[in-house]
Order: C-alpha cells, then sequence, then structure tokens
C-alpha cells in the first residue's frame, strides 16, 4: 500500500523537491520517511475510525434498543445525541480510579490492556479495501484468530486480579465460553478455507465475487450453515446477547468488570464494541464477498477503492445491527445450555460440514450451486459448450 | 532470518504498540484530573454492601477445568488442520483433492470419536445427572 500512495505523491514536482531537499539536509535517502509517514497516517486513520466505530456502536445500540422498547434514548448530546459516546468517555476519564486492596494489581491493571491491545492487533488484518488493508498478513485467518484470543485472557485476567467473588464467577464463565465457541468459528473458518485456498484475507476475499450467487454463503448449503455457526460462534466469543453470561447484570451484578471503574471499565466496552465490528467484518470477508463490487465497478482506481470500502463496511454494518437487535430480542441461555449448545450442536454440526464440504470440492470440482444449476440448465435448452 | 524478512511484520508491532499507549497515556491524563480520595470500605471487593468473607481464590467447579482439557486437544486438532486446508485447492486442482480428502477425513473422526467419547462419558453435560454417573460406578 505504501509504494502505490507514494508513487502517486511523487507525481508532482513540489513533493519531489522536498525530498531532494530532506534527503540533503538528513543525508539519507528521505523516500523511507514518506514511506513511514504514509503508514503512520493509515494506522492513525484505522485506529481513529475504529475508536469511532466503537464509540458510534454503543449509540447505535442506546438508540435501537430504545426504538425497541418505545423510548427515544440519549437525545441531549449533540444533534439526535450522537455525541452521547464522546460524553460518556469524558465522563469516565473524570471518575475516580477505584482499586480493590484484596486485588492483584498487576493483573488488575493489565487485564483492560489486554483487551484493547488484542483488538487493536486485529485491525491490522481487516480487509476495508484492497488498497486499505494495514497488512495483508498471508497467515491473515490464523492470525485473526490467535490475537483475538488475547481479549479473552483479559476477561478472565479482570475477573481473577479482581479478587472478587462475582467478578471470579464471570471471568471463569468468560473464560470457558470463549474456548469452547473458538472450535466451531475456527471450523466453519476452516471449510472456507478449503473453498478459496489461501489464508491470507486478499485470497479469501478474491474468490468471491460482486454477486451475491458468487458469495461463499451461497456456494453450497453447507457453507450457508457454516455462515451462521460463524455468526452465533462470533456473538458467544465477543459476549455478546444471548451470550452475555460473563457480565450477565441480573445474576452476577456485572460479571467480570465488577471492581472495574471509570476508564478502565470504559476500556472494556470500547474493546467489545469494537471486537464485535472485527468479527461481523470477518463473517462480512469470508462469507458474503467482502470488498467485492459487482461488476468490478470502478476499477482499481480511487473511485474503485470508495467503492469497495463501501461494500465492505455496508455488510459489516448489517451484520453489527442484526447483532444488537439479537442482543435485544432473545433472552440469556443458562450455563450448561450455553455448552450444550456449542458441545452438543455447533461442534459436531461444524465438523459435518467441514467434511461435506470437502466431499463437494472433491464431487463437483470446486463449483458453486449456482454454477451447477446454471450449466445444467444450459445443457438442458441445448445452448450450452 | 535477514532482517528485511521481519520489516514487512512491522505494522503489528506498532499496532499492538498503539494499543498499550493508548490505554496507558489515557490513565495517566485521568490520573491528573479525576479525583483520588480512596478509603478502607472503597477499596473493599463488592458483595452486595456486606463485608466480604474470605477470599474469592478458591477451589472452584470441576466443570470448567474439565471444558479447558477438552478444548486443548480441539485446539491443537485444529490447528494441524490449518494447513492440510490451505494447500487442499492446489492439489484438488492437479487431481489429488480425494487423497487429502481422505487424510482429512480420517483426522477430523479421530476428532469426533474423541468428542463421542466425551459425550458418553457425560462430560460434556453441564451437570453430571444421576444415572450417567451410577453408569460409571
Amino acid at each position: 500500500m505504501n509504494q502505490t500512495v507514494a508513487s502517486y505523491l511523487l507525481q508532482y514536482e513540489p513533493v519531489q523537491q522536498l525530498l531532494a531537499f530532506l534527503s540533503k539536509l538528513l543525508g539519507f535517502n528521505a523516500i523511507s520517511l514518506l514511506y513511514f509517514l504514509i503508514f503512520a497516517l493509515a494506522i492513525l486513520a484505522a485506529v481513529g475510525f475504529l475508536s469511532l466505530v466503537g464509540g458510534l456502536g454503543t449509540y447505535a445500540e442506546r438508540k435501537i434498543s430504545a426504538d425497541m422498547q418505545a423510548r427515544i434514548g440519549p437525545n441531549r448530546v449533540g444533534p439526535y445525541g450522537i455525541l452521547q459516546f464522546l460524553a460518556d468517555g469524558v465522563k469516565m476519564l473524570l471518575k475516580e480510579d477505584i482499586v480493590p486492596t484484596q486485588s492483584d494489581k498487576f493483573l488488575f491493571y493489565v487485564a483492560p490492556m489486554l483487551c484493547i491491545v488484542g483488538v487493536f492487533g486485529t485491525i491490522a488484518v481487516v480487509p476495508f479495501s484492497s488498497g486499505f488493508t494495514i497488512f495483508d498478513f498471508n497467515v491473515g485467518l490464523v492470525y485473526l484468530i490467535g490475537i483475538s484470543s488475547l481479549v479473552g485472557l483479559g476477561v478472565f485476567l479482570g475477573g481473577y486480579g479482581s479478587n472478587s467473588k462475582w467478578s471470579m464467577l464471570g471471568g471463569m464463565r468468560g473464560a470457558s465460553q470463549i474456548i469452547s465457541y473458538e472450535i466451531p468459528v475456527v471450523l466453519s473458518a476452516l471449510s472456507i478455507v478449503l473453498l478459496s485456498g489461501g489464508l491470507s484475507f486478499s485470497s479469501l476475499v478474491k474468490a468471491q465475487g460482486g454477486w451475491p450467487h458468487q458469495w461463499f454463503i451461497f456456494h453450497n448449503p453447507f457453507t450457508f450453515v457454516g455462515f451462521f455457526i460463524l455468526f452465533i460462534g462470533s456473538l458467544a466469543e465477543t459476549n455478546r446477547a444471548p451470550f452475555d453470561l460473563p457480565e450477565a447484570e441480573s445474576e452476577l451484578v456485572s460479571g467480570y468488570h465488577t471492581e472495574f471503574s471509570g476508564m478502565r471499565f470504559g476500556f472494556f466496552a470500547l474493546a467489545e464494541y469494537i471486537e464485535v465490528f472485527v468479527v461481523c467484518g470477518l463473517a462480512a470477508a469470508l462469507f458474503l464477498g467482502g470488498y467485492n463490487v459487482p461488476m468490478n465497478l470502478g476499477g482499481d482506481g480511487l473511485i474503485g477503492q470508495v467503492l469497495q470500502l463501501g461494500s465492505f463496511i455496508s455488510k459489516t454494518l448489517f451484520l453489527y445491527y442484526m447483532v444488537i437487535v439479537t442482543r435485544w430480542t432473545l433472552p440469556r441461555l443458562r450455563v450448561d445450555q450455553l455448552m450444550t449448545m456449542c458441545w452438543k450442536y455447533l461442534i459436531p454440526i461444524s465438523m459435518v460440514n467441514l467434511i461435506m464440504v470437502g466431499l463437494w470440492m472433491v464431487a463437483f470440482d470446486g463449483k458453486s450451486i449456482f454454477d451447477l444449476i446454471f450449466s445444467g440448465a444450459s445443457v438442458a435448452t441445448g445452448t450450452g459448450h | 532470518m535477514s532482517t528485511k524478512n521481519l520489516d514487512i511484520y512491522m505494522p503489528i508491532l506498532i499496532l499492538l504498540i498503539l494499543g498499550v499507549a493508548m490505554v496507558s497515556v489515557t490513565l495517566l491524563i485521568g490520573k491528573l484530573i479525576r479525583p483520588n480520595n480512596p478509603s478502607a470500605v472503597k477499596n473493599q471487593p463488592y458483595e452486595c454492601g456486606e463485608d466480604p468473607i474470605g477470599s474469592a481464590w478458591s477451589v472452584f467447579n470441576m466443570r470448567f477445568y474439565v471444558t479447558g482439557l477438552i478444548f486443548i486437544i480441539f485446539d491443537v486438532e485444529s490447528a494441524l488442520m490449518f494447513p492440510v486446508v490451505a494447500v487442499f485447492k492446489q492439489l484438488n486442482d492437479i487431481g489429488l483433492g480425494g487423497l487429502v480428502f481422505i487424510e482429512l477425513f480420517l483426522f477430523i473422526l479421530i476428532l469426533a470419536s474423541g468428542l463421542a467419547y466425551c459425550w458418553r462419558k457425560g462430560d460434556l453435560d453441564w451437570v453430571k445427572s444421576y444415572h450417567t454417573e451410577k453408569g460409571q460406578d
């Protein structure tokens, strides 16, 4: 990404002159400085964007839940209350930081940091568009699944380090829930890797097309089921309702972050909302065609990039909306129901899915069900080749 | 490995450092402006307003540890499946798909038999039923 933007800038005379001047002044080739600046800007843009997504996520959640319960929701700060998340942030910053004396101080301090670091690490491989991916890692999927486990660690250590019974229960539930639901998520992601033949997000997305019938969700009946397994598993991994047992407010006060106050609690909340965005982006990239635009509109130019960005973000935000609606529709599960659902239903189904997708690949040579129907129809009408 | 190859991983390192920096800088700024008057009662862990009894770090429900153990087996297995799955399409294109599929199938079969064993033993039930425990005696 750096090279393309830099070469685009270098077409202009003033930039070249400035670079030449800087090279003479500093004694080394200033083009690396330019690369670094572009890179830093890209990272700041991504982080700023995701913090904004986290903030607006809380606003959207409150507004949508208010709509569903015939309330008004936040409407005082800014137009339609849209600046509410900034006011919340300032309020959290000004709140007293209470650290229980019995707690393990190091774990208590490090837990919110682990959540934020885990979420920020995942941003690196999220494929916003073909040009705007911070780092197109060749094992991007493995990396994303691996680094997002830091959030689970943060949840558990937050619960353990507080040395409070409520927190301990929440942290234990969180840890067992997050590790359990990781397996169906990984297995259904693996079935997509079978179809695309690559672990980097660019290869996963480019194996699909812009139109819905080219998406992997409609590739065959088993990937259709796989999408819902991945989506349900992602809900559980991000501790969203109906799987919000780690912070079940009606039974565990506030679960793993009972003892966290002020900004430390704020980081847990921010990490959760950004992680929901990231897992929705993962589901969109794996199953819903990612950043592909129908008919490759706009090409590879700037307009194409904007369209791709729009395509990815709109799919992700649609899933985000579904997550919020799910939260305010379904009641919470019980712990034994949660474990039964994962180990007795989702894992066996996703195993069968993986095998059947492999069988489909061997039997039909990797063609999607629509390809088969179209070619069958064209043979039947005698127009086939 | 030369340093040139490691350079491409810089974005990840920078993002992780950025994550640590964001938390610590925000908390440092907060430290300057927020009130700080702790007291012994305020710093107690929350236990519905009562004085906390004992520590929370005690023996915990065994079910969580069993879940952890089963998870480790499955996680290692799925990690081992990643490379096989990643090369599956290439080999399928040159006609070796059946072979890789059989290998994958046997691998998942071992995994599934492990799951079936745990299921039969009742380790997947959150509350072990009386019937299952009686069957093991």
